[in-house]
């Protein structure tokens, strides 16, 4: 069996991911780990979304309401953890947690259930109606952050101290990269499975010809349904390693900035593509570092950037690289 | 009396003041091909629709197997059994041809939320499409993106598709459209095979086709059946040779 080109490129961009912050340390320039942690969750962000808008061409621009809620549920958590006080919800009360396991399933709860109820109004749209109705849904979730005093409001809610992992020290940088490297590596083969199963076949089919799909007797909503939960809960998951990264969740993390980041990240890397999410997030963040350091103006350039891939570089970088996509 | 697979009664559909299908009444029986003409824009294409689910009916009923399915959606009447070509046809482009049939295969397995098992290597999906596609001819262009096909094989990889569903019954939409002389003639024999396997509804405008392989024939003009009968009743009939077939007089 011979190799792909593209599987050559994704385990390049894997081991070079992985190299940065051993470089970064080697160098003795240590914050440069935290930029391939931002790489990863950035990256981790846009697997999720890229389930939806690259395998089932459902073009998001509401993926900062799930990546925003995967946040404050790691920040309100570690607060009632840090206060003591257990959470009140009438009925019954449940206690915070440090504990990134617990916080993660909370997340991906939390990330697929929102998703499922904004999928299940959202998806009787399409095109450009589908991606008005998501923003829309996500302004909603950010104007509710806001206006939310018990967690910070406008402010956001700082973590005080970064929540735990069975042992390991994730206050050292190095080892909170490997914790997102690794589940960004998990959600990789998740995505790879999906895309290559059933679910898959029906998925990508319905994103070519809807009528085809229906006529074959598969329904595509509930497909897309499903694809949009599962795509929620993988971008919830980076929100809450995100809060964990900068320590700190604001609404900010739900506004419409935030969900248009991520698609370009995913059209820098590739559209549908398994590792465009992760080429797009490499590239973005050491945009966003050097020509930051350079000029305030880096978003300028970010968009000649963006301008040449959609001219002449319609695969993104791995499109560039790979050439066009193979069904077997 | 062999047994009616598909009743239409008194089907009407209007777009404003067109009436794109007016009072249509026809039914679809056991081992028959039943063909529909009519000269362009005389609503065949939009009978089909509404047959399969993806136009509805603005009254009039629909009976497939003896249940009622004017309310179900396409893929509900899909899988009870109505398999369909189209007249542009429509397929996964980006998909090769025989996973485009496997798409078929999975549903009618009723197996679509499955996550992890690739399906390249599910000799369950792979063989039953396999065998599809070489029924129809086209087992050499398995691996060819649907994009990729000729008009000709398009229409085959559509049959293959409805095959591989299980149809009960097919609504076959212009099959022979873009085939050369000698690949319309094969796929004559073809289905003139098929429809002791499932019965057919033909809308074709190559008459030889039509003449060879019909067991009745409805003429559809202006949305109305203005005739209906076995081929040599339709060939005499002097109100179809008027409206439709050109009489030479």
């Amino acid at each position: 069996m011979t190799i792909s080109r593209e599987t050559i490129i994704n385990i390049v961009l894997a081991l070079l991911l992985l190299a940065i912050p051993y470089a970064a340390i080697q160098f003795g320039n240590p914050f440069y780990v935290t930029l391939a942690t931002r790489m990863a969750i950035l990256g981790l962000a846009a697997v999720g979304l890229n389930i939806a808008l690259g395998f089932g061409g459902l073009v998001s621009f509401g993926h900062a309401a799930f990546f925003g809620a995967g946040g404050y549920v790691a920040g309100i958590l570690a607060s009632h953890s840090f206060s003591a006080i257990p959470l009140n919800f009438g009925l019954f009360a449940v206690p915070g947690t440090n504990q990134m396991p617990i916080i993660w399933l909370v997340a991906l709860l939390a990330g697929g259930l929102l998703a499922a109820a904004i999928g299940m109004i959202s998806l009787r749209t399409s095109g450009v109606y589908f991606i008005m109705i998501t923003l829309a849904f996500a302004q909603m979730t950010y104007y509710f952050a806001v206006s939310w005093p018990a967690y910070g409001g406008e402010d956001g809610l700082s973590i005080l101290v970064r929540n735990q992992f069975p042992g390991v020290n994730t206050m050292v940088p190095l080892n909170y990269f490997l914790i997102c490297y690794a589940v960004l590596m998990v959600a990789l083969l998740l995505s790879a499975l999906i895309r290559d199963s059933r679910f898959g076949a029906a998925l990508q089919a319905a994103r070519q010809n809807e009528v085809r799909v229906a006529s074959v007797g598969i329904t595509p909503f509930r497909i897309r349904l499903v694809a949009f939960a599962i795509s929620g809960m993988i971008t919830a998951l980076a929100g809450a390693l995100y809060a964990d990264l900068n320590r700190f969740v604001s609404p900010s993390m739900m506004s419409w900035h935030m969900s248009g980041e991520f698609i370009v990240l995913i059209i820098l890397g590739g559209v549908g593509r398994l590792y465009g999410p992760v080429a797009g997030a490499m590239l973005f963040v050491m945009f966003e570092f050097l020509l930051g350091g350079l000029t305030e103006r880096w978003q300028f350039f970010l968009g000649l950037l963006l301008l040449g891939v959609v001219l002449f570089a319609r695969g993104g970088l791995i499109g560039l690289i790979a050439g066009k996509p193979r069904h077997d | 009396m062999t047994e009616t697979v598909l009743d239409i009664r008194d089907l009407c559909k209007s777009f404003g003041a067109l009436k794109a299908t007016d009072h249509v009444s026809l039914d679809l029986r056991a081992g028959e091909i039943h063909a529909l003409i009519g000269p362009n824009g005389a609503g065949k294409s939009t009978l089909i629709h509404q047959i399969a689910g993806t136009l509805k009916p603005d009254t009039g009923t629909i009976d497939f197997l003896g249940q009622p399915i004017g309310q179900l959606g396409v893929a509900e009447r899909a899988r009870l059994g109505l398999g369909r070509s189209f007249q542009v046809s429509s397929l996964a482009s980006e998909f090769s041809a025989l996973r485009n049939v496997m798409l078929a295969v999975q549903s009618r397995q009723g197996s679509s939320f499955r996550f992890f098992r690739r399906v390249m290597g599910d000799a369950s999906l792979v063989d039953p499409a396999m065998a599809a596609l070489e029924r129809v001819g086209l087992k050499d262009r398995a691996d060819i993106p649907a994009a990729e096909l000729s008009h000709g094989e398009r229409r085959q990889l559509e049959i293959a598709i409805a095959l591989a569903l299980g149809s009960r019954a097919f609504l076959l939409d212009e099959p022979m459209a873009g085939m050369g002389p000698e690949g319309s003639r094969q796929f004559t024999g073809f289905l003139d095979a098929l429809r002791t396997e499932a019965p057919i509804l033909l809308i074709e405008h190559d008459m030889d086709a039509v003449f060879a392989l019909a067991d009745r024939i409805s003429v559809l003009v202006y949305g109305r059946v203005v005739a209906s009968g076995t081929v040599d009743e339709i060939r005499n009939d002097p109100e179809v040779r008027r409206a439709y077939l050109g009489d030479p007089q």
